[in-house]
């Protein structure tokens, strides 16, 4: 915000709240009530607003309070945030960051623990991320806002409160890279977000019996880095996908026919994909963990693949 | 001097053979400037201003022969064109949906008469008249509607998506109401980035039970933004009409603590008044709700015969009586500002205006396979969309 005074922020509570998770704690004093606005309840209005801002060259950042209440502003993002570049013959270029935590928290209830990455990977003509940690928040949150594009970004209600030391200097991560945590042999695992900790668990437990996992951290949702994703196919030949998503329709399913329609031939098992269980999350806390993928069914899933 | 010069003008314009007779016309008629006068004239309104919580504008609208003439051919080339577009239509070179103007060009020519290109127009899918009146060509507008190359949006819009950047005008819009929150955030960045500009925001009275209407209202209205929300009540929505659809009919109330204008909107002058009357007013004060009451002759788009809701009758009646450009022909000639037989010359003008472009467009050719793929992001910082191996996805259409 400091660098091009075009960049706003809209949410609910962003400004003197300091919002919801902290996120824009202090912008409001540093910027004014004007370029970070606190909106009333409005999701379908303030992410229409912030659409028609773009349209004149304002780059601003709507922030849904939880991404599940996204839902509600989903015609605004489907019909003219993705596609006005493309109806209007390239004259209107959309530079909005939408962004806001999303994923199963702890026990916060059905409503407020979507995942909603899988609704909007098929709208044409936006991008979609997901940060997971404080490096690459920052990274790909400064390539979002530079970015022309409507640009996703998908953060995590839990991964609010990690540690960790970063660059003061300006930095940026490539959009659509994905990042590679630790490099192996045996079998590649492709997550994001929160579930890169459930699988880095895992891996200690597959590292001390013996195996060498090829962990990546996708973050590109849309569109996948299939040049990373590939070399790594071609190098381990089995593939495990470790996602929050749902498994119906999700990131993972996508992902699974993307690889399979590519590099068939590099593979010497069928593509295993753990992704959370389809129904609504429950509110008590055993079932809750039940819903996603825990390290031990990562760990069980690796050795049956590399068997 | 001036009486001869006028004369001998007229006979070559008429071919009268009697110079005699010419300069005794013209004699007769000193005062007749041709269309380029700009002298002032002071025209009444059809009917009054109705209020809601404001100050109505005067009914008297300072106009000029030249202003009403040029409203006469704006008027009369957007009438041409809708109807054209009709035959295009029905000859299959426009598919799909065609949501046609005609009978409601006042709203834009006024609209356009009180505002400049910085200040932003945005409507629903009923725009190519006012995509016309932004400064849109009649070939960008009929390739466009055609699908071909030259159209304003590459051929990838269509009907519903006019957009022209440079003159404000941001399209164009096929869902009922998305538009109104759209308007509300270009309002927004005229704010910020203090312009001394406006925003009008058209919809409909089907657009007008939107729930996003009042959302952006609110927030409208809460942070000052210099926005007009017109609602052009054309009486039906598709097939519904309006008591059937809402409560409360009248669009200009329905703002609460935003104020309101109900206008008549077959009547160019009362919508100029108006709209230079809310630019005024939003500047200092904050939203306003217009209320433009018109009438569409044809149905709700080229598969609606629009009579299986409305009497044919009501339709023929509200052509005979309120029709604008037949308003503007009658304050033309009663002010003898021009001769009918100049108007009439005017509008062949026009038709033949309109099939030149009409067949400019047909041969305009149909966009290259390639240009699936273009605008659907933009080269930039990091944002190519790859395909395995980093190679870009280009298609090879069979």
């Amino acid at each position: 915000m400091d660098r091009d005074n075009r960049v706003c922020v809209m949410g609910e509570d962003v400004g003197h709240y300091g919002g919801s998770y902290k996120v824009t704690r202090g912008l409001a004093d540093k910027f004014g009530d004007l370029r970070v606005l606190d909106t009333p309840i409005a999701e379908n209005a303030f992410t229409g607003m912030g659409i028609g801002a773009a349209m004149t060259g304002l780059r601003p950042i709507v922030e849904g309070m939880n991404m599940g209440f996204l839902l509600l502003a989903f015609n605004q993002i489907s019909n003219n945030c993705g596609m006005l570049h493309y109806t209007s013959g390239g004259q209107f270029t959309i530079p909005i960051v939408i962004r806001g935590p999303g994923g199963v928290g702890r026990q916060l209830g059905a409503e407020h623990s979507q995942r909603l990455e899988s609704y909007f990977q098929s709208i044409p003509g936006i991008q979609m991320v997901a940060c997971s940690t404080p490096y690459n928040a920052k990274g790909l949150m400064k390539a979002a806002i530079r970015s022309e594009n409507p640009v996703i970004l998908f953060e995590h209600v839990l991964l609010y409160n990690l540690k960790e030391r970063i660059p003061d200097e300006e930095y940026i991560c490539n959009l659509e890279e994905a990042e590679m945590v630790r490099p192996g042999e045996h079998i590649t695992i492709l997550t994001y977000s929160r579930m890169r900790y459930h699988v880095m668990q895992a891996a200690k437990t597959l590292v001390n019996k013996g195996y060498d996992p090829e962990v990546i951290d996708i973050r590109s949702l849309k569109p996948f880095d299939l040049h990373t994703i590939g070399n790594s196919v071609k190098k381990t030949h089995r593939v495990l996908i470790v996602e929050e998503c749902m498994r119906t329709g999700g990131i993972g399913a996508s992902l699974t026919a993307a690889i399979n329609e590519n590099f068939i031939d590099y593979l010497d098992a069928p593509i295993m994909c753990l992704s959370s269980q389809d129904v609504p999350t429950p509110y008590a806390g055993t079932l809750e963990e039940f819903t996603i993928v825990q390290p031990a069914q990562i760990v069980t899933a690796v050795e049956q693949l590399c068997q | 001097m001036a009486l001869s010069h006028l004369s001998s003008t007229r006979s070559n314009r008429f071919l009268r053979p009697l110079a005699a007779a010419a300069a005794a016309a013209a004699a007769s008629s000193l005062c007749r400037p041709i269309s380029t006068s700009t002298e002032p004239l002071v025209i009444e309104t059809s009917i009054p201003f109705t209020p809601h919580k404001c100050e109505p504008p005067s009914r008297s609208v300072e106009t000029n022969p030249q202003e009403l003439l040029t409203f006469f051919r704006d008027m009369a080339t957007m009438r041409r064109m809708e109807i054209a577009a009709d035959s295009l239509y029905k000859a299959k070179l426009i598919r799909g949906f065609c949501h046609l103007y005609d009978g409601q060009e006042a709203v834009c020519v006024g609209m356009e008469a009180s505002i400049n290109k910085k200040d932003c127009i945005i409507t629903a899918y009923r725009d190519h008249c006012t995509f016309l009146g932004r400064g849109g060509t009649l070939l960008e507008i009929f390739s466009e509607l055609m699908g071909r190359q030259g159209g304003c949006s590459k051929g990838k819009g269509g009907s519903m998506h006019f957009y022209k950047k440079e003159s404000g005008f941001y399209g164009g819009h096929g869902i009922v109401g998305a538009q109104v929150p759209l308007g509300c955030g270009l309002a927004f960045a005229q704010k910020y980035n203090k312009d001394e500009n406006v925003t009008f925001a058209l919809y409909g009275d089907g657009a007008a039970n939107q729930g996003q209407l009042f959302e952006a209202l609110n927030i409208s209205a809460l942070w000052d933004l210099p926005i007009i929300l017109v609602c052009e009540n054309n009486h039906y929505g598709m097939g519904t009409a309006e008591w059937r659809a809402a409560k409360s009919p009248s669009y200009y109330k329905r703002g609460d603590y935003v104020p309101g204008l109900k206008v008549d909107g077959m009547d160019v002058l009362a919508v100029k008044q108006a709209c230079k009357f809310a630019k005024e007013h939003v500047l200092k004060n904050g939203p306003i709700i217009l209320e433009m009451d018109t009438y569409r002759y044809h149905g709700h788009s080229m598969s609606d015969p629009g009579s299986t809701y409305r009497t044919r009758d009501e339709i023929s009646g509200v052509r005979q009586e309120r029709d604008p450009i037949e308003r503007v022909r009658k304050l033309v000639l009663g002010h003898d500002l021009a001769t009918e037989k100049e108007l009439k010359d005017i509008e062949k003008e026009i038709r033949k205006e309109v099939d030149e472009a009409i067949a400019k467009a047909k041969e305009s050719p149909m966009p290259e396979p390639s240009e699936l793929f273009t605008n659907v992001y933009v080269k930039g910082f990091g944002t190519e969309s790859f395909g395995a191996d980093r190679k870009e996805l280009r298609a090879t259409l069979p």
